[in-house]
């Protein structure tokens, strides 16, 4: 089905060796390499980087099937008929991806030099950027279930290192835990994924799986399309295993930018958008992402609007945004593309909004409670330039970014038609209401209004090697959008990987009244926000008398207190009764039929070396008896 | 016959008469270690040697031994390994210098002298080699039994504040899962010498015709010594204590390799012999192997004694290799062969590390620790490593093996397998709890006093890691070993694979997936209702 590799696809795997062999260097070699720690690992980044620039262009000179190069590299699991091979899949989908992760990648490393120069663990830091990196890579260029799995697990491995980056705080470790084991949560869902595609299909590679896709039976892809979801909600944060994400902030704000916001989090928008031929044969499926994705992307919204943590309210706007990638590849074959567009465009404006924040915290004395900040327009010119640029792309702002991708996924969502259509197309809408307010009251509590300072407080911007790659990623938001959008140019470059997006149907509404609707939403949002907390001064603490709505969304709308106790309490029990059972019940039991048998259990504890004589003579006495029986035996 | 396994077995058993022989002169006690230390290199040179050799698609035994022991009886002295022996023998010729070395300062506390020790550990590698390499189900017993003795001293001299009581326990449980067997070995004999053939022979015994009645009872005796060997949930209580007092290497050594001689045995043993009643009994060991990994994982999240959680995180993963065994399917008994191996470093590993902290400072609670990683970061680093492997961490060597499991009860079991995959959540708690309890928080309690790894201890762990590693990424050398002998076993009790459900023939059929049908048990065979020809098979036996 696909191109066997050849000439310059035979480097793929150059793609994830760079970053990791950047990782082992980094890992293995110790504190002899703390000063060059973070060389090696944005040369190692950069140097992927290049590699993917080389194959894109390589891939893009090709024509039709000569644009799905499969690299085999070797076979690595073969027990009879389940043969899973090591191969790398290069195509429209993967490259694409390949550029996003190693281009967003390397910027942030960058970044990370400045941001992390005064810390002891940089050379680690680094080493776990690399592995990310790797992982990621291998997630994205896999050309098969079982080796997505290997990269969908290391990516989550690097993410809970890196989150616990700071493990001497409490708060990281525990984030860190949260996420590795919501995480396998969704893992569960994968890896029956998997177990069913090879009770059913007998294969697990892409091809095998999508050629012969067709023969399951409804029940059959629906069961396996919920699973893939299951395991797409716990990667990327999404509705019902989305709180480990906004406690993901723990981790240093780089970390935040690449994994928690611009690639790994998107693995999931990514799986569906994969495994596109088996969604296309599941409506129950479909429904099931677009009502995750519905749920998720208000709840995020809700949440976002009253937090004061500048890294939660964007966390939570990442959440909330993944939301709509869910909803637009959820819609089939109408939004697989869109999907992935958004999920691009998302990628540059979230890290280029977390490297912002990271460059006010970096200016705050590490602060990131927003009533503390204020009026840092002035101060901070270059991250406020980008932060905007960031800020309008998100929020849809006409020409940028957000405003071609997001209007996108509106349109589709009404062009469901029936009510389903209207139920997304609203909540969409809503959503895109809600961003403009959440964002506008991060904007008036950060950058604009009264300063809330501390005394101590010397905001200033970051380095050159900081500023650039926040330069280089407003670009992004400001430009992005608009380069896929326009002229469809990506949605045909993806065609032959999620098949082809179907646009001349019937609109719902037509798509320039839509456009205007949505920016008066839009303009009602930011209008409000402004209200709000432009033209009112901020008080330096929470107001506590607030109302039930307010309480709740400051605690992620009772989310983790519901876990708490639907899952935690009783799992807590249900452990300490087994603990209990075991050492009291089962041991004693037996100890107690030792006793009962030959009161050997009170003596078991005094027996001294004369015991093991005695079991010696019994052994000798038992092969005697042995003997003697095989003996009778024989003669009768 | 080119008595590989025999030589390979008399090098240690030599060896340690020698080291014990140095003990006694006035030989030093570094003497002693470097002697055996050498030894076990040397065996590790043979065994490669033995592996190079090895066909996996030739004979089925291999590197053979065979001579008259005991005539009157039918009894011999045969050696020979396939491959799932021979991965197994490779597994404890790796573990053993590694285990020398690790030990190499815990033994002069003991109650017995230093080579003694070391004389212990060489005799029970002999004894291993032994009880995997027996051909004769006689001389299987014999070394299932005489293993035992190293161990015991191993645990009762060496061992911890409680050793006493953990080593007694370990020797009643295995005496009397023993003692079953030991009837079963003579009533097989009983079986075989009424249809014409009076031997042990293992070889000869899958091919007698044994009722059903017999078969069952049989299959319980030899079943039951290896459930509290391999130990099975309810017959485990014995591990936690054995593997908690034991010292380090010789919980390494228990844990790692001796325990599973019984789900060697399980697969060698009860599946060839006694292949109706294995399949009788199939749903109920499987059911007990998904008691084990989510009960023993429960369990180990429990724990505050670090040596203790280790041992009920075995009891989960020989829930695992269980499962795959009585899947009866190639990828579940392939994954659950692989899986014995990988466990052995995995585990092995974690012991390691574990007992590497312990040992610095006495104390096994979890709770006495904190901040490890600053104060030590390599051995916190070995610590984590090791607990990825122990969850099944996709790259490192446990995954590849408990992904085949669950894969090949799946597509037999679907509901055991289900249930059995919500264990690797149980998995990354009782691992990630652990850690960040022990070297995760600000530096605290006893972490201070722990000193980072020596480069012993660097030489100690890191050839296990690298295996570890090696072995997720490219396992294909012991699945190529381990497979043809895997499929044997299959074809002897005539169980095939399931064919995939989806077929051309299938388009447009009615939905058939969830499809329990009420009442039927998701652990009985052909319980899912796809796979007609299987019942046709089952009836069959019946």
């Amino acid at each position: 089905m696909y191109t066997h590799a050849t000439g310059a696809f035979h480097a793929t795997w150059l793609l994830v060796a760079l970053p990791l062999v950047g990782a082992a260097i980094s890992l293995i070699g110790g504190k002899r390499l703390d000063k060059v720690g973070h060389i090696v690992g944005t040369a190692a980044a950069l140097a992927s980087f290049v590699v993917a620039v080389v194959l894109f262009f390589s891939l893009k000179s090709k024509a039709g099937i000569g644009r799905q190069q499969d690299d085999h590299l070797f076979s690595w699991v073969p027990v009879n008929g389940f043969k899973v091979d090591a191969s790398l899949l290069l195509d429209q989908l993967s490259s694409v991806f390949t550029l996003l992760i190693t281009g967003v990648g390397s910027l942030i490393h960058i970044y990370s030099i400045g941001y992390m120069e005064h810390d002891a663990g940089r050379r680690r830091f680094f080493g776990y950027l690399n592995l990310f990196l790797a992982s990621m890579l291998l997630l994205v260029l896999a050309d098969g279930y079982l080796l997505l799995y290997v990269g969908w697990e290391g990516v989550g491995l690097a993410s809970y290192l890196l989150i616990a980056f700071w493990y001497d705080r409490p708060s990281a470790a525990t984030a860190a835990k949260k996420a590795f084991i919501m995480n396998r949560v969704g893992d569960v869902g994968l890896s029956l994924a998997i177990m069913m595609m090879f009770a059913t299909l007998g294969t697990t590679s892409f091809s095998g799986v999508f050629g012969a896709a067709a023969h399951l039976n409804h029940a059959q892809v629906t069961g396996i399309g919920l699973l893939l979801l299951l395991g797409a909600c716990g990667k990327s944060g999404q509705f019902p295993l989305q709180t480990w994400l906004p406690d993901a902030m723990e981790g240093p704000t780089p970390v935040s930018a690449l994994i928690h916001a611009a690639t790994m989090v998107t693995a999931g928008v990514y799986l569906i958008a994969r495994s596109s031929p088996i969604f296309d044969l599941s409506q129950d499926a479909r429904t099931g992402v677009t009502l995750v994705g519905c749920i998720t992307l208000l709840y995020g919204c809700l949440c976002g609007t009253s937090y004061d943590d500048i890294k939660k309210v964007l966390a939570y706007s990442t959440v909330s945004q993944i939301g709509y990638m869910f909803l637009a590849v959820g819609l089939g074959p109408a939004g697989y593309a869109i999907g992935i567009m958004h999920l691009l465009a998302h990628g540059f404006f979230k890290a280029g909004l977390f490297l912002g924040a990271g460059s006010v915290m970096h200016g705050m004395g590490d602060r990131v409670d927003m009533r503390t900040y204020g009026g840092l327009a002035k101060v901070m010119p270059y991250t406020y330039v980008t932060f905007l640029l960031g800020y309008l792309a998100i929020i849809g702002f006409p020409g940028l970014s957000g405003f071609f991708t997001k209007d996108k996924i509106i349109e589709a969502s009404f062009d469901k038609g029936g009510t389903s259509g209207y139920i997304y197309g609203i909540a969409a809408l809503l959503g895109a209401g809600l961003t403009a307010f959440y964002m506008t009251r991060l904007m008036c509590m950060t950058f604009w209004g009264k300063r809330r300072w501390e005394p101590t407080d010397h905001p200033h911007d970051p380095p050159k090697s900081m500023v650039g790659p926040m330069v280089l990623l407003a670009f992004g938001s400001v430009f992005a959008g608009g380069l896929f959008v326009l002229g469809g140019s990506l949605q045909h470059w993806l065609e032959p990987v999620v098949g082809k997006s179907v646009e001349e149907g019937a609109h719902t509404i037509s798509p320039g009244v839509l456009t205007a609707l949505t920016l008066v939403v839009v303009a009602g949002g930011v209008g409000s926000a402004w209200l709000y907390f432009g033209r009112r001064s901020i008080p330096r603490l929470a107001p506590v008398a607030v109302s039930p709505f307010t309480f709740a969304a400051r605690r992620a709308l009772l989310a983790d207190a519901l876990n708490e106790t639907v899952i935690a309490t009783p799992g807590t029990w249900l452990m300490r009764a087994a603990t209990w059972a075991d050492s009291r019940g089962i041991d004693h039991a037996v100890n107690g039929i030792a006793a009962g048998v030959g009161g050997l259990s009170g003596r078991l504890r005094r027996v001294q070396t004369g015991f093991v004589r005695s079991y010696a003579l019994s052994i000798v006495g038992g092969t005697a008896l042995t003997l003697l029986l095989l003996l009778v035996i024989r003669a009768g | 016959m080119d008595n590989g396994l025999l030589v390979l077995g008399l090098i240690p058993l030599v060896g340690a008469l020698f080291v014990a022989i140095l003990g006694a002169t006035n030989a030093s006690d570094e003497t002693a270690k470097r002697t055996a230390f050498g030894i076990s290199l040397i065996e590790l040179v043979v065994t490669i040697v033995i592996c190079a050799k090895f066909h996996a698609t030739g004979q089925v035994f291999q590197s053979t031994t065979s001579v008259k022991w005991i005539s009157q009886f039918g009894v011999h002295f045969s050696l020979g390994a396939d491959g799932i022996a021979l991965v197994l023998i490779a597994l404890t010729s790796v573990l053993t210098p590694v285990v020398l070395l690790a030990s190499w300062h815990d033994a002069s506390g003991g109650r017995r002298s230093v080579a003694t020790f070391f004389a212990l550990v060489l005799s029970l590698q002999a004894l291993l080699v032994g009880v995997f390499s027996a051909t004769d189900v006689f001389l299987f017993y014999v070394f299932f039994e005489a293993m035992l003795i190293p161990m015991y001293f191993l645990i009762g001299s060496y061992g911890g504040p409680q050793r006493q009581y953990a080593a007694v326990k370990f020797l009643l449980y295995s005496l009397f899962g023993g003692l079953l067997m030991l009837a079963a070995v003579i009533g097989l004999y009983v079986v075989a010498r009424n249809q014409g053939h009076a031997t042990f022979d293992f070889a000869t015994l899958t091919t007698l015709h044994i009722s059903k009645t017999t078969q069952d009872w049989l299959f319980l005796g030899f079943a039951t010594a290896f459930a509290v060997k391999a130990p099975l949930v309810p017959f485990h209580t014995w591990l936690p204590d054995a593997g908690a007092e034991a010292p380090t290497g010789g919980a390494v050594l228990l844990v790692g390799v001796l325990d599973k001689v019984g789900t060697f045995g399980f697969l060698r043993y009860c599946i060839p012999l006694f292949p109706d009643a294995s399949k009788t009994f199939a749903p109920w060991i499987l059911g007990l192997a998904v008691a084990g990994i989510l009960y023993g994982a429960l369990v180990a999240i429990g724990q505050r004694d670090m040596k203790r959680l280790v041992s009920y995180t075995s009891v989960a993963h020989f829930g695992f290799i269980a499962l795959g065994i009585f899947a009866m399917t190639s990828q579940g008994g392939a994954g659950a062969v692989l899986y014995m191996v990988n466990h052995g470093l995995a585990t092995g590993a974690l012991f390691l590390a574990v007992g590497i902290i312990v040992g610095r400072t006495g104390n096994r609670d979890v709770n006495a620790y904190g901040g490890l990683a600053k104060v030590a970061p390599l051995l916190a680093g070995a610590f984590f490593i090791s607990g990825l492997a122990s969850l099944a961490l996709p790259g490192t060597n446990s995954f590849v093996s408990e992904f085949l499991t669950l894969l090949g009860t799946f597509t037999r079991y679907r509901i055991a397998s289900i249930l059995a995959t919500v264990g690797i959540i149980l998995a990354a708690l009782y691992v990630l709890w652990a850690y960040q309890r022990v070297a995760q928080g600000p530096v605290r309690g006893l972490s201070e006093k722990v000193k980072d790894l020596s480069t012993r201890e660097v030489w100690v762990m890191a050839p296990v890691l690298a295996l570890v590693v090696v072995l997720g990424v490219y396992p294909k050398p012991l699945l190529d070993v381990i497979t043809p002998s895997v499929n044997r076993t299959l074809q002897q009790v005539h169980r095939t694979d399931p064919a995939p459900t989806a077929s051309a023939g299938d388009v447009g059929a009615p939905a058939s997936l969830p499809d329990y049908a009420p009442g039927t048990s998701p652990f009985l065979p052909g319980g899912d209702g796809r796979t007609p020809h299987l019942d046709v098979a089952i009836g069959a036996f019946k």
